[in-house]
């Protein structure tokens, strides 16, 4: 069975986060793995040792000035990665995000593609259903359980109300949320073993992709970026054992008591 | 108006339209001198009254889905139509089956999404707002290019408001076989069962979140929650460490409210969250750091350890009867 898990490195969300002078999110920092993509990673390494067979490529796109994310899921366990990285993608929207990742999948059609549900930088959420439809695949998003029994994929998919267990055909493009697993942390061998797995580096013309692809190609445009109405802080209370207290006599301010 | 034609995703719940449906419809009216619904379902055409009385003239019926996860056979009719007659924008809800079908409809139409949209504006041509950075600052976008732009708006957004209109004309619409993107198909639904008043709809919700320590604690959080007639809510922290379930939560993937009291116990106020209850109009936020985020847009703030606060909150409440 093998698997292709798509990945992103993010800048570290712990840093405070800001746009360039062109309106895209300031990447120029150090990049990681994002977290939402470490559950796809563990999901994919627990079907395949399941399987008894197969491998868990991980697949990206975006700079390769830095790639310990993807390094990262080397370590974790994935066998392979492969980074679409060129300067004529800086601005690319989530379709054209799906058209880079559509071409590398494509070249090698895996059994699954697992994903993220969204990014924790961009949260737009539709690149994996998009790949899905480019590579005519059906889809299952919003996975809190994933297994596989023969050429049919199962899942629990959350709802508004409750969750659906929904059922498809291999292969299929299934996102799953944090909680699904828990990742593993990589291991001092799994570091070590990581620095010599391949790791390709493409083009747009290495995967047979347009320049339009890219910006030029994202048709949407950003307007203005200008600062929210601020919600103010209000009053700040420490608690001496009258905080319970004060927070009833505020409800009364208000007049929900 | 500059804008002719808008059509809308409506989705259905029950036997009726969503809420966030409605409230796209009713702001589509606003800005557009024509308003259309696509829905599905068994009984979309027992749509078409409520579909109308919020701005819709046409309502288009997918039909039955027959088990299959609607994002395939629902954009694919939604692509069809358009290939007759494009409208100038498709609005469709932030929820899990509107996600998917957007992002099916652009893939099938080569035409970028919008998503996380939380207005919409005609600015001699449609400008969306998009909250970024935690909601900090707002971002102003427009589409370029030939054809319809796809925008996911995000619940609460707008106030759903009846326009008195008379029931939508149902016209029947079908994508024809979607083959193997439509074959993931739906075995079983689990509805998880709650009581007292619905999260979206509650005046007054009580969330909890990691700072509790562990699940047995939240259920001082359903307390609080019941004694104030209001409802329970979850970070998603909590949430996918599997204390509570999904329909708890809420925030970005979760549940957008706007009540009149939100209480955040041991919530430090992640994006995630603020972002889907930032709207509320008195926020109380109860958590040991006094530097956690949550201090930032909270009306009224305790300092303080939660499982201490919590009880005295419930005793408090108890003792006023």
């Amino acid at each position: 069975m093998n698997i292709v898990v798509c990945v992103k490195q993010i800048p570290d969300p712990a840093a405070p986060q800001s746009f360039d002078s062109s309106n895209n999110l300031d990447r120029s920092g150090k990049l990681i793995l994002d977290e939402a993509d470490t559950y796809g990673v563990e999901m994919a390494l627990q079907l395949v040792d399941k399987a008894g067979s197969g491998e868990v490529t991980v697949v990206s796109m975006g700079s390769a000035a830095d790639v310990a994310g993807i390094r990262n899921a080397l370590a974790m366990g994935a066998a392979k990665g492969v980074i679409v990285s060129d300067d004529a993608l800086r601005g690319t929207d989530a379709l054209g995000t799906a058209k880079v990742l559509a071409a590398v999948i494509k070249r090698d059609m895996p059994d699954l593609i697992l994903c993220a549900t969204e990014s924790s930088d961009g949260y737009t959420g539709t690149t994996p259903v998009q790949l899905a439809e480019l590579l005519n695949l059906p889809s299952i998003t919003f996975a809190k359980s994933v297994s596989v029994d023969g050429s049919t994929v199962k899942v629990d998919r959350q709802t508004e109300a409750g969750y659906d267990e929904v059922t498809s055909p291999l292969p299929c493009v299934v996102t799953v949320t944090a909680g699904v697993v828990e990742p593993r942390y990589a291991s001092f061998k799994g570091i070590m073993a990581a620095k010599s797995k391949p790791l390709d580096v493409l083009s747009l013309a290495d995967v047979g992709l347009a320049a339009e692809t890219g910006p030029t190609g994202a048709r949407q445009q950003i307007v203005s970026v200008v600062a929210a109405e601020a919600r103010a802080a209000g009053e700040k209370h420490v608690d001496e054992g009258d905080g319970a207290q004060k927070i009833v006599a505020f409800l009364e301010s208000i007049k929900v008591l | 108006m500059t804008i002719s034609n808008i059509w809308v995703v409506v989705e259905p719940v029950n036997g009726s339209l969503s809420t966030t449906s409605l409230e796209l419809l009713s702001h589509a009216r606003t800005i557009a001198s024509s308003v259309s619904a696509i829905t599905w379902g068994e009984n979309a055409a027992g749509l078409a009254a409520q579909a109308g009385e919020y701005g819709a003239s046409t309502l288009y019926d997918v039909g039955s889905l027959n088990g299959a996860l609607p994002g395939a056979p629902v954009a694919a009719a939604i692509a069809a139509l358009a290939a007759q007659g494009a409208p100038d924008a498709i609005l469709i809800p932030t929820s899990y089956d509107g996600r998917d079908i957007a992002g099916r409809l652009s893939a099938k139409m080569d035409r970028p999404v919008l998503t996380n949209v939380t207005n919409i504006l005609d600015e001699g041509g449609l400008v969306t707002e998009h909250p970024v950075f935690g909601g900090t600052q707002t971002v102003k976008a427009k589409f370029t290019g030939e054809g319809p732009g796809i925008i996911v708006v995000r619940a609460k957004s707008f106030a759903p408001e009846s326009a008195g209109g008379s029931a939508a004309a149902v016209q029947s619409a079908s994508g024809g076989d979607t083959g193997a993107t439509g074959a993931a198909k739906i075995v079983t639904s689990h509805v998880e069962e709650r009581t007292g008043p619905k999260l979206e709809e509650a005046a007054i919700v009580v969330s909890g979140g990691r700072g509790l320590g562990e699940a047995a604690n939240y259920s001082l959080v359903e307390e609080a929650a019941k004694l104030l007639n209001g409802a329970p809510g979850a970070s998603r922290a909590i949430v996918d460490a599997g204390w509570v379930p999904y329909s708890y939560q809420v925030g970005q993937t979760g549940k957008t409210v706007k009540p009149t009291v939100y209480i955040a116990c041991g919530i430090s106020g992640a994006t995630q969250h603020m972002v889907g209850m930032k709207g509320s109009k008195n926020i109380v936020a109860i958590n040991k750091d006094p530097e956690a985020p949550i201090f930032q847009i909270a009306d009224f703030g305790i300092v303080g350890d939660v499982h201490k606060v919590l009880p005295a909150l419930i005793e408090a409440l108890k003792a006023r009867g």
